[in-house]
């Protein structure tokens, strides 16, 4: 076997197919979609070239960059809520009783389709029979908010469903990391009187940092290019209270029928992503590898 | 060793062979049906959610084939938003289907401009065809006095009632705006939501502004002329319109969250008689008539009253309306007669058809003495016929993006994120860009 995957033709037959589909599937798209965005294109008639102009239009659209904001906040959030999906983890990884059963909990949001979840949530939310007013209002709140409608609440309100739709998916990451940590040296630790806290700390947390980086890069990178649950929930609404750049992207490619100008905010996406990638794999950057 | 060499070689060669197998599936579907034709038709009314409006697309278009032998309509049916996604991919890719179904005026231009749908002048000329349709219904699928859709529905909005809680309180249809805020005053005393409105989509809110526009605007339709720049956004009445709306709101007309309410979220509070009023255009009369799946009490409790004058002025036989869909034949179609036969002949079947087994009211005219239709129907139809103005939807007369630009501000409006004069003078410098 080792003779045949040296042969550099075996290789390249080897890479090509997955290559093409990369190539046809993302590469072209991409390219095409930063050309688009060079044109002033209802998406049916004739492209007429116009230079630049969409991509300076994007540096003075206010609403551009309000969106920006959002999906950068929407990634501080859900790099902060990796921290709570990995005390979860912690525990879950502890010995604890139930804790399959717990895990299989956590993992049902993650089996449900976005689309599934904003019905949930948007139920949840309704201002007048919804589940979290009822629960509210019984509690003695008079004027319990009107969460998916108050711009200055909206944002956030759709944080928790997005936090929550993703937490099984980064506890099953961090459970799998933490079990195969060697029990050996937990022992170690234990004998030499570390307390629980401190072998999570000090122990189990340093020997998971490869993966734990890994996830927050999951998490920002994700978070940038976040979608579906606010298109169906809010659609960036009230008047784009709640709109982050992927929803920004569609409504005026979709919506407006600017197809030049979204592509042009798909391609700044695209940039932005890659340049934010880029820095938290530098920040992140670690040398030495760990040996068990 | 080579054995192994062959089994990667062989392994690619099949993998290769799937991509070309992929690639080449479909090449010939076109000429599998012989001499017979086929007639790709997408509509929008799929059996889950419009289960009349699909049964009788389907008696149309078997009575269509058995009249026509050798035509054969091929059906895809999508929900509407879907249907508006699937339709945008296609005309970029220039495959429309034969017949399909497009919004009026502003909607349909860059379909027009980019030479995506045919003239449909010689079926209105053909048995006069023009003669059967209501007034003003062609001329919004018409541009440049070329008509490139035919109209299938024609829909008037107004204030939908609960006749139950109205009683209960003995309250009256309002006429003029006091007595509307009178009735939300009674209403919220006791406990109950005024108004249903779902304005996450905006266009339901956009109702209510124009509504209030048309009303203030008197003999003239002062939206309609700011649109299509004969006139301005900043007319007085606009901004007093707005003005009234931001009144209306703050007054808790409508019910808490409205701006995160889908309208379909809006409609079953009012089924629920958790609401006692919603503006809503006719194609919700079904719901309220004829729909077996409503309980007949709920159905037997609806009335609806014309939307009430402001400050004295407004004529109650002005509307704001206009026809919702209608059929488009691609310009580019392989089968663009037998295209164009099968909307002639759909069109004329629909009528009538419409109103009896559907339940809401198509563009074409209708002879509603002759038919056994329900009360509320007939009352509609009534004022229909004696309609002295129908303001079609801003959002549908305007450009795609300046629609874009009014849902929005609409949504902000309601919201009291912006002032009435932020409101207008945002609408002037987007028409006026156009």
């Amino acid at each position: 076997m080792d003779k045949v995957m040296s042969n550099k033709w075996v290789i390249t037959l080897y890479i090509l197919p997955a290559l093409l589909f990369i190539a046809v599937l993302i590469v072209i798209p991409l390219l095409l979609s930063g050309y688009f965005g060079l044109m002033d294109w209802d998406g049916i008639g004739a492209m007429e070239f116009i230079g630049l102009d969409n991509y300076i239009a994007a540096m003075e659209d206010s609403k551009f960059w309000e969106s920006t904001l959002h999906s950068f906040l929407l990634a501080v959030f859900s790099a902060l809520s990796l921290l709570i999906y990995l005390v979860v983890a912690l525990i879950l990884a502890s010995k604890i009783k139930g804790a399959n059963f717990l895990k299989k909990i956590y993992l049902i949001p993650m089996l449900l389709s976005s689309v599934a979840i904003a019905q949930l949530w948007i139920k949840v939310y309704n201002p007048s029979n919804g589940m979290l007013n009822s629960i509210l209002v019984s509690l003695g709140v008079e004027n319990p908010p009107a969460w998916l409608a108050d711009p200055n609440i909206v944002l956030y309100a759709i944080f928790i469903p997005i936090i929550w739709q993703y937490a099984g998916f980064y506890i099953l990451i961090y459970y799998a990391a933490l079990k195969n940590i060697p029990e050996s040296i937990i022992e170690a630790a234990k004998i030499d009187g570390a307390s629980p806290i401190q072998i999570a700390l000090k122990i189990k947390f340093p020997l998971i940092m490869t993966v734990f980086k890994v996830t927050i890069v999951l998490a920002i990178v994700g978070s940038l290019k976040y979608f579906d649950l606010i298109y169906v929930m809010t659609g960036g609404g009230p008047n784009g209270a709640s709109e982050v750049m992927a929803s920004y992207m569609y409504k005026l490619a979709f919506s407006s029928y600017d197809f030049g100008y979204g592509s042009a905010i798909g391609f700044l996406l695209l940039i932005i992503t890659l340049i934010v990638t880029y820095f938290i794999r530098k920040v992140t950057e670690t040398k030495d590898t760990i040996q068990y | 060793m080579k054995i192994k060499k062959a089994f990667s070689i062989i392994a690619f060669v099949w993998l290769s062979s799937m991509l070309l197998v992929a690639c080449s599936d479909g090449e010939d579907e076109g000429n599998a049906s012989g001499d017979s034709k086929t007639v790709k038709f997408m509509h929008l009314w799929p059996e889950g959610s419009s289960a009349q409006h699909y049964k009788v697309v389907n008696q149309i278009i078997e009575d269509f084939e058995a009249e026509n032998e050798g035509i054969e309509i091929e059906v895809e049916v999508l929900s509407n938003e879907q249907y508006k996604e699937k339709i945008k991919v296609q005309s970029t890719s220039n495959e429309l289907p034969d017949v399909g179904m497009t919004w009026a005026a502003g909607y349909m231009e860059p379909f027009v401009d980019g030479g995506m749908f045919a003239s449909l002048e010689d079926i209105l000329e053909e048995d006069n065809l023009a003669g059967n349709f209501v007034t003003g219904t062609t001329e919004a699928f018409s541009i440049d006095d070329t008509a490139y859709g035919l109209p299938l529905e024609l829909n008037i909005s107004s204030i939908y009632y609960n006749k139950a809680i109205f009683d209960e309180y003995g309250l009256k249809e309002p006429t003029t705006l006091e007595e509307f805020n009178q009735v939300v005053d009674t209403l919220k005393e006791n406990g109950i939501n005024p108004v249903a409105l779902g304005n996450r989509d905006a266009w339901t809110g956009s109702m209510w502004y124009m509504y209030l526009a048309n009303r203030l605007g008197g003999e003239e339709d002062v939206l309609t002329n700011a649109i299509d720049r004969s006139g301005s956004f900043e007319d007085p009445a606009l901004l007093q319109a707005a003005e009234e709306l931001q009144a209306l709101v703050n007054n808790d007309s409508f019910v808490s969250g409205f701006n995160g309410l889908a309208d379909q979220e809006a409609k079953s509070m009012f089924m629920e008689s958790q609401a006692a009023m919603y503006l809503i255009a006719t194609w919700d009369l079904p719901n309220y008539t004829t729909n077996e799946d409503v309980p007949q009490e709920f159905r037997d409790s609806v009335g609806y009253f014309p939307f009430p004058q402001v400050d004295g002025n407004g004529d109650f036989n002005s509307y704001v309306g206009g026809p919702g869909v209608g059929l488009f034949v691609s310009e580019n179609s392989e089968v663009k007669d037998e295209a164009k036969a099968f909307v002639s002949y759909f069109v004329k079947e629909w009528g009538e058809r419409a109103v009896t087994e559907v339940g809401i009211i198509p563009a074409t005219k209708i002879d509603g003495e002759a038919l056994d239709l329900p009360d509320l129907y007939v009352e509609v139809l009534n004022d229909l016929n004696n309609a002295s103005n129908i303001t079609l939807y801003a959002d549908v007369q305007m450009s795609a993006s300046a629609a874009q630009v009014h849902l929005d501000m609409i949504q902000a409006l309601f919201g009291g994120e912006i002032t009435p004069e932020e409101f207008v003078k945002t609408h002037e410098e987007t028409l006026a860009k156009e």
